[in-house]
């Protein structure tokens, strides 16, 4: 809407049906556990805490579950690409979301079918999907099945290092939220990027297909 | 496009699958019972009993007899290894079997409470709770087989009474107990011995609810109610729920009563009847199993650590109030030169001129500790530190031990009396003649110190005062209705829950690392202060760009 570049704006497929799906079932699944996990915390009251238990571990072992689905798909699509960390661009990246937006410079690096995710956010997401979820799910799983330790020749592993390991990776989740659910605001008008995560389609200025950056970094890893 | 979409299906599917189960623990239907309720009810049912004699048709029975020890002849003429058997019992012997010799611990060894004190030298009112006749001082014949009593175990009349003075023998002929005001009758030998069966609760009640010289005033899980409790009160004694009698869980082989004695744990083994159908039925587990809750039940988890009764005994007490402290320092004090009771809040009293100042409560939530199934105890012979209070028993056990568990208890406090020199728990001379020693003759303590520990031959020093003391008993009775149950947020909460002074464990909602926590914030809401101010700076580049 106030946009003051002059490209073409054409609207392109971003997110296939199952990715929107993956992307919306995780967050329904993580905020119900941020919200039960910190009641379990005793932070408030609001399921009590045997239901906050209950479901905690019950969402818990469903976002598992569906994580190894998502893992499927990821390898199996060669959307695993789109993680690929690259430090090309990275510093115009950075210098946009500090400087350039003030100014309402275009973003540097626009949304490709082929690159969905600029360099920041590869970076981010590759932590965030390879790292913190799963040091997430590990330690909840390991939460979860207590009791079983010593069966799975565990009996070492100290509860409170996995309860403190937990909790530390929920703030860091909570964190990353805060400032996910803000960068929504930050496409070309305000709810572009929340159009595509619903529909799919996305407005993007009409540029080449793939950036050189990205060209490069493909042939790289190949 | 096909595929994605049939894989987002089946996850819906597999997600759907893996719902229901939780959802149905989250809701406990009736008719779908947890696993070890059903094994219990299976292992408990026919509550018929046999028996093939009829006591009433011995010529045996039928002889005329004027004495206890008369009719325990008449038992021992058929049941002939009756009396050795049990003078092999802690009934019987009222000492630890495990304590050393020399510091034999128990009722009849050198183990104090906060309540009389000690049996010793006040014997013929303390043994009319012994399963005997005639235990009246330190001379007592343990031998003498004709000296066991059948009848307080056996008897069900219901009017055969041992008199409380008696040291263990019923009235000769009709007496009036000054203590009570009550006239005690002699028993109808004959009637009383030919009703002989298995203990009821009556019979174990007559002792077993009065410890400490009357109702409600030990354990705190077993008083009068429990004579003829709800199913409120205890799911397994209610006689509107499976009414059971003290001996269904306290099995017996060869008058072996099953139970803890001192430091011998009720069970070494946490083993089921479904593992082997002889074992006694005395722990919970014995026809509960380990995982008595439904399949996937996050208290099935809890089994290797709590026992049983720390949810299911909310609290004890729930019928009639317990008594909780007893000050001795107190005692003596006359109104008109004579000695009173005043009546506390709740019915019983709340100042007695001979014992001192009480406090009774009912309802009372348990305290908590690691238990291992043993209680270990000081006796008159070891030194204490009257500094602080000193614990006359307490429970043993450890965080690391597999063993331990965290179990419900009752803790007494009291104020007694020790030797200042010696630094000794002391034993009074309480009950006696009128112009003895007595504390209650003469409400003396000196005279009553001194005779006390000359009668268990134990050194005293002439100097006495009073010691905050503690003594605990396991909560194991008064089993409330599952909907009873301890809820999780009275133990996993940060503050003042049940389990605030348990060590050694980490309770999510109890135990929270504050660092992680105070760092945590500072991440999220440094998150927070940094996109609002991103998102302003934003907002007025914006209008600047528009004016």
């Amino acid at each position: 809407m106030e946009t003051n570049n002059t490209c073409k704006m054409v609207n392109i497929y971003l997110y296939s049906r199952y990715e929107r799906f993956w992307h919306w079932l995780q967050s329904a699944l993580i905020i119900t556990l941020l919200l039960t996990g910190f009641e379990t915390n005793s932070l408030y009251s609001l399921f009590g805490f045997q239901r906050a238990a209950e479901v905690h571990n019950f969402v818990g072992i469903s976002w598992l579950i569906a994580f190894l689905f998502f893992v499927f798909w990821v390898m199996t699509t060669g959307e695993w690409r789109q993680y690929i960390p690259t430090s090309k661009k990275m510093v115009l990246v950075v210098r946009y979301y500090l400087y350039g937006i003030f100014r309402g410079e275009p973003h540097p690096v626009p949304k490709r079918k082929e690159a969905k995710h600029n360099p920041l956010q590869r970076i981010v997401y590759l932590i965030l999907a390879a790292c913190l979820l799963p040091i997430q799910m590990v330690s909840g799983f390991l939460f979860w099945g207590y009791n079983s330790w010593s069966t799975w020749g565990l009996g070492w592993l100290s509860l409170k290092v996995v309860a403190t390991v937990h909790l530390a990776g929920a703030f860091a989740i909570l964190s990353f939220l805060v400032v996910h659910v803000y960068m929504i605001t930050t496409g070309h008008s305000l709810t572009a990027h929340s159009r595509a995560m619903i529909c799919g389609w996305e407005e993007v200025e009409e540029r080449d297909a793939i950036g050189e950056w990205e060209v490069k970094a493909r042939a790289k890893s190949a | 496009m096909k595929r994605v979409e049939s894989t987002g299906s089946f996850v819906l599917a597999l997600w759907l699958l893996w719902m229901n189960p939780g959802i149905s623990a989250a809701n406990p239907a009736e008719g779908d019972p947890a696993p070890g309720r059903e094994m219990a009810q299976q292992a408990t049912k026919g509550p018929k009993r046999w028996i093939t004699a009829d006591h009433g048709k011995h010529p045996v029975l039928q002889q005329p007899f004027t004495s206890g020890p008369e009719v325990t002849k008449a038992c021992l003429s058929c049941h002939s290894e009756a009396a050795a058997q049990f003078h092999k019992t802690i009934h019987w012997t009222w000492i630890d079997p495990t304590s050393p010799k020399d510091k034999p611990a128990g009722k009849g060894g050198l183990t104090v409470n906060n309540y009389c004190i000690s049996i010793h030298g006040n014997e013929p009112r303390c043994t009319s709770c012994h399963a005997g006749y005639g235990w009246k001082d330190k001379n007592f014949d343990f031998t003498d087989v004709s000296k066991v009593d059948c009848l307080v175990c056996h008897e069900q009349t219901g009017a055969y009474q041992k008199f409380p003075a008696g040291a263990g023998n019923p009235a000769k002929e009709p007496t009036v107990f000054k203590g009570d005001g009550k006239e005690y009758l002699p028993p109808d030998w004959n009637k009383v011995a030919q009703s002989v069966s298995r203990p009821t609760r009556e019979n174990c009640g007559v002792c077993h609810f009065y410890g400490g010289g009357g109702d409600m005033v030990k354990h705190g899980d077993l008083d009068s109610s429990m004579a003829k409790p709800s199913k409120t009160l205890d799911v397994h004694m209610g006689l509107d729920g499976k009414n059971f009698d003290c001996v269904r869980c306290h099995t017996t082989t060869t008058h072996q009563v099953a139970g803890r004695i001192y430091s011998t744990p009720a069970a070494t083994e946490r083993t089921t009847l479904a593992q082997d159908d002889l074992t006694p039925r005395i722990t919970c587990e014995s026809c509960h199993t380990s995982k008595p809750h439904k399949e996937g039940s996050k208290a099935n988890d809890h089994t290797d650590k709590v026992a049983c009764q720390t949810c299911h005994i909310p609290e004890f007490a729930r019928a009639l109030p317990t008594k909780m402290s007893w000050d001795w320092s107190t005692s003596g004090k006359m109104k008109d030169g004579k000695p009173y009771k005043e009546k506390g809040p709740l019915g019983p009293p709340s100042y007695d001129t001979q014992k001192g100042d009480f406090v009774w409560d009912k309802n009372v939530k348990p305290q908590y500790f690691w238990y291992d199934g043993t209680i270990d105890a000081i006796t008159a012979k070891d030194r204490i530190d009257p500094s602080k209070r000193v614990a006359l028993n307490w429970p043993v056990g450890n965080p690391g031990d597999p063993r331990s568990r965290i179990a419900p208890f009752k803790v007494h406090t009291g104020k007694q009396p020790y030797d200042t020199v010696n630094k000794t728990m002391l034993i009074p001379h309480l009950f006696g003649p009128p112009d003895s020693d007595a504390y209650w003759s003469k409400y003396d303590w000196n005279l009553a110190l001194e005779g006390g520990m000359k009668k268990v031959g134990l050194p005293y020093s002439g100097q006495f005062g009073f010691v905050e003391t503690s003594y605990v008993f396991p909560t194991t009775h008064m089993v409330a209705p599952k909907e009873m149950a301890v809820k999780c947020n009275e133990c996993h909460t940060p503050k003042d829950g049940r389990m605030a002074n348990i060590e050694g464990v980490f309770m999510p909602g109890r135990d929270g690392n504050r660092t992680i926590q105070t760092l945590g914030w500072i991440a999220v809401l440094g998150s927070l202060g940094g996109v609002l101010l991103h998102g302003l700076g934003r907002t007025i580049s914006r209008r600047k760009k528009e004016d």
